[in-house]
């Protein structure tokens, strides 16, 4: 609500995001398949899906063809007899270790990317995300093993979906675009600002119901549930802004809390943090000193069990 | 109750009570408690129906049109609500109480005053749980799995976990009832493994039932005492964990889904052998597969919580399990498919369902399949692509088999052929917009679209708009499916023969038809070449 001036640099930013780079990350109009993303780990879904889908596409060729084959040459219309036979051990032998053999291989493959997925050791960054009735809240941990003080910030929805998402606006969901691309109800005001080529952790929770953090780019969701602290990583490799939008059933706008990461190279991210924390500084120096329970806010927040999502001092 | 005013034929058969009430509401009689069941659950399905197209109508287009966020969430919740508890269930259990007695040859369910207290809980049940609607605070909007906190906002919690508790007791007596007959009441001759795969599959069914119904009732009860009497089960501020609630709710979910499929699988093996005019393939190893099904789906609930936040352990347990399904799921595939192989084949229109459930629920399992592989499910996890996955095994599935199923035994109920023309573009209007209105969603959910929301970006408009027109065409397609019911039951001059169908085999075929009031009250004497599998060497 406050901290305009923020929120314009920011919409500027957005703006002018490398937006090149994105193509296909974000949804596009006739999109037939997953998207590979980005990140050093997306490729692993996007390649078991694919697998998958052939697996499947070759084995209903052959079920579905022997069936239509059966179809059209058993009937009784064309003068088939029924045959009396029920039983053929052999077939049946084959058809149940086939697909075992298949399943294996499948197995296989996910638990091998499975098991990059779970480990989030070595990260370079953390960022803690907090999902609330129906918005997102960011707050910057840590960078390059530093901790990283009071930079944290709401984002919600941008204004112009808002106003068109209302029931009957009149307004056209087509018209809201940025940089050509149609970015109704999957733009924020403010998105989060990662480093490209870092590890970065994320810590996921919820303040008040259960939300999951959802952006395809990056090739995975993570539910955010309240009084629980989900991990999960990611390393994006190229600049851009990547959009998604929580994916659990959270409230009447569970629809209408978006999800933009903008990935930029690291020299811009350090030169935005560094802006971020002294933005943040001189305001508790002003009026009384020995208040300020500033450090608080990342470890003592988890002990106090939920709902209060650490109360960091707005941006303003 | 609407359900009632709808019928009131039957009244030449021996025995059945002349007055409406009486013979309606006071019923014992297997097949009068089955009708009522059907009719009822015929009914639900045009109200679930009408949900779904409030629902399509919103997302015909980008932008909110005609709904508030907050109904479109009310109208998710209540369409699945009703579909799940309302339609598919109450109607396996209306085709179990009609066809199970006729098929074991016993005279009726082992248990026919509970059988009518089971069916008369469910207009209750239904009335309260609608009611909740035109309530102050809405209708359930947190979704059919009521996941606190969220659900714990609404309104409407106590109707709601009152009405679940009403379902509940229903079907535990429905399955009490089918298994005391099915393990009391066969015919002497008939041996368990002699039995019609479709009195097999609600054998197994009835035990799932009776396993997970309490945990639901249990899930639900710690849902309405946190709301209300300040329990703090499922409240992480009080020491609650949120996520306690899904693995309860999912154990029973899981076994859940195969209640609605199982009965399925036996209709179908009961279908694709009579119009195949050959014997089932593979009757043991149907049967085994389907208990397998049944086993394998109490280990495997966790696998609608990938993106919880298990642990690695836990995940690669739950997706193991999940893929051990396609095994069994696979041989009854290739079994349906050897069943023709070789055959003498009919299509009339029930064979022409059973073919469509066929490849429709095994394109629904492949998606399950790729669903299942963790890594992926991250994506796929909450998008449309579930959304397109559960309705091709529940409607193109379950629903596409109660359909078969009627169309099979109508002629037995009634003693009238359908409209054989009317049933062929019943069935062609519904297969072709089925997969218009489902098979869009896939992409959806690749695409990165999420399910449950009332509006969405322009990006997902062309599928959205496809997917919509698909559902507004299958939803009137089954105005002609009512319409044919309509003519069957009251219009139709054509009389069906006792053996409906020419290839059909088994104890039901051998009373008249229409079946009488009172059937078997003299086991019947069999003979082993007149049952569907009792002359088969396997």
């Amino acid at each position: 609500m406050t901290s305009g001036g923020i929120r314009i640099k920011a919409w500027v930013a957005t703006i002018c995001a490398l937006f090149a780079g994105a193509a296909w990350a974000n949804p596009e109009p006739g999109q037939l398949n997953m998207t590979r993303g980005v990140t050093e780990w997306s490729s692993e879904p996007y390649f078991l899906n694919n697998v998958a889908l052939g697996v499947c596409v070759v084995i209903g060729i052959v079920v579905f063809g022997a069936m239509f084959v059966a179809m059209f040459r058993f009937r009784k219309s064309r003068g088939a007899v029924a045959e009396k036979w029920s039983h053929n051990t052999t077939l049946e032998v084959v058809w149940t270790t086939i697909p075992v053999i298949i399943l294996i291989v499948l197995a296989y493959l996910a638990t091998g990317g499975l098991k990059s997925f779970a480990d989030t050791t070595g990260s370079q960054m953390t960022v803690k995300v907090t999902g609330f009735q129906w918005k997102w809240r960011y707050d910057y941990v840590e960078y390059q093993g530093k901790p990283v003080d009071k930079v944290g910030f709401i984002s919600k929805l941008d204004r112009e979906s808002d106003e068109t998402r209302q029931l009957k606006s009149g307004l056209d969901p087509n018209a809201v675009k940025v940089d050509g691309y149609n970015t109704y109800l999957i733009n924020v005001d403010e998105p989060l600002v990662v480093p490209v080529g870092t590890k970065i952790r994320f810590v996921i929770t919820a303040g008040d119901v259960i939300h999951s953090w959802w952006v395809p780019a990056l090739g995975w969701k993570m539910d955010a549930i309240p009084g629980i602290v989900n991990a999960a990583w990611t390393n994006i490799k190229e600049p851009g802004v990547y959009r998604g939008q929580c994916a659990e059933l959270c409230g009447q706008d569970h629809g209408f809390m978006p999800i933009v990461v903008k990935a930029v190279p690291k020299a811009e991210f350090e030169q935005w943090l560094a802006q971020k924390q002294q933005a943040a500084q001189p305001q508790p120096a002003a009026p009384q000193q020995p208040a300020a329970p500033a450090p608080a806010s990342s470890s003592a927040a988890p002990k106090t069990a939920q709902a209060a999502a650490p109360a960091t001092s707005h941006q303003g | 109750m609407a359900h009632a005013a709808t019928h009131d034929h039957h009244d030449d058969h021996h025995g059945a009570p002349k007055n409406f009430f009486v013979r309606w509401c006071m019923s014992t009689n297997h097949k009068d408690i089955g009708t009522l069941y059907l009719v009822f659950s015929l009914l639900m399905f045009f109200i679930g129906g009408s949900f779904a197209m409030v629902i399509r109508a919103e997302l015909f287009k980008p932008g909110l049109q005609l709904v508030q966020p907050y109904f479109f969430n009310e109208m998710t919740t209540m369409h699945a609500l009703v579909m799940i508890f309302g339609a598919v269930m109450p109607a396996f259990v209306g085709l179990g109480n009609w066809m199970i007695p006729l098929m074991i040859g016993a005279p009726d369910m082992a248990l026919p005053r509970m059988n009518n207290l089971s069916f008369w809980i469910l207009p209750f049940a239904f009335t309260l749980l609608l009611s909740t609607l035109f309530m102050p605070g809405g209708g359930p909007a947190g979704g059919w799995t009521m996941y606190p906190p969220l659900s714990l906002q609404g309104d409407s919690v106590a109707p709601l976990v009152f009405a679940v508790h009403l379902m509940g007791i229903s079907s535990i007596m429905g399955a009490i009832n089918i298994i005391a007959t099915i393990l009391n009441m066969r015919a002497p001759g008939m041996d368990l493994l002699k039995m019609p795969v479709f009195v097999w599959s609600w054998l197994i069914t009835a035990f799932l039932l009776i396993a997970v119904m309490p945990v639901l009732a249990g899930a639900v009860t710690m849902l309405l005492t946190d709301k209300y009497f300040g329990t703090s089960f499922f409240n992480a501020a009080g020491g609650g964990d949120p996520v306690l609630f899904q693995h309860i709710f999912w154990f029973f979910g899981h076994p859940e889904v195969y209640i609605m499929i199982l009965p399925a699988f036996g209709i179908i093996s009961e279908i694709i052998p009579t119009f195949s005019r050959k014997p089932i393939f593979g009757y043991k190893a149907m049967v085994f597969a389907i208990a397998s099904i049944a086993f394998l789906s109490f280990i495997v609930w966790a696998h609608h919580m990938f993106a919880v936040g298990l642990p690695l352990g836990a995940e690669i347990f739950f997706m193991y399990a999940t893929m051990l399904i396609a095994v069994p799921t696979g041989v009854k595939v290739f079994n349906w498919v050897s069943t023709m192989w070789g055959g003498s084949m009919t299509f009339e229109t029930p064979m022409l369902f059973a073919v469509a459930f066929v490849i429709l629920f095994t394109i629904g399992g492949f998606s399950g399949l790729m669903l299942a592989l963790v890594p992926a499910d991250f994506q796929y996890h909450d998008s449309y692509f579930v959304v397109a996955h559960f309705h091709y095994v529940l409607v193109t599935g379950a629903i596409f088999a109660i359909i078969a199923a009627t169309y099979y035994w109508l002629p037995k109920w009634t003693g009238h052929m359908y409209s054989e023309f009317w049933g062929k573009v019943h069935f062609w209007n519904s297969v072709i917009w089925v997969n218009v209105l489902f098979f869009p969603q896939h992409f959806l959910g690749l695409a990165g679209m999420p399910r449950r929301i009332p509006d969405y970006n322009v990006a997902f408009a062309n599928f959205n708009m496809i997917s919509s027109i698909g559902g507004f065409l299958f939803g009137a397609s089954q105005l002609i499916f009512l319409g044919v019911l309509v003519h069957a039951v009251w219009f139709s001059k054509k009389k069906a023969a006792d053996r409906v169908w020419e290839g059909a085999k088994g104890l039901e075929w051998t009373v008249p038809s229409p079946a009488p009031y009172h059937t078997f009250e003299l086991p019947p004497v069999i003979h082993e070449d007149e049952l569907a599998h009792g002359h088969v060497e396997d």
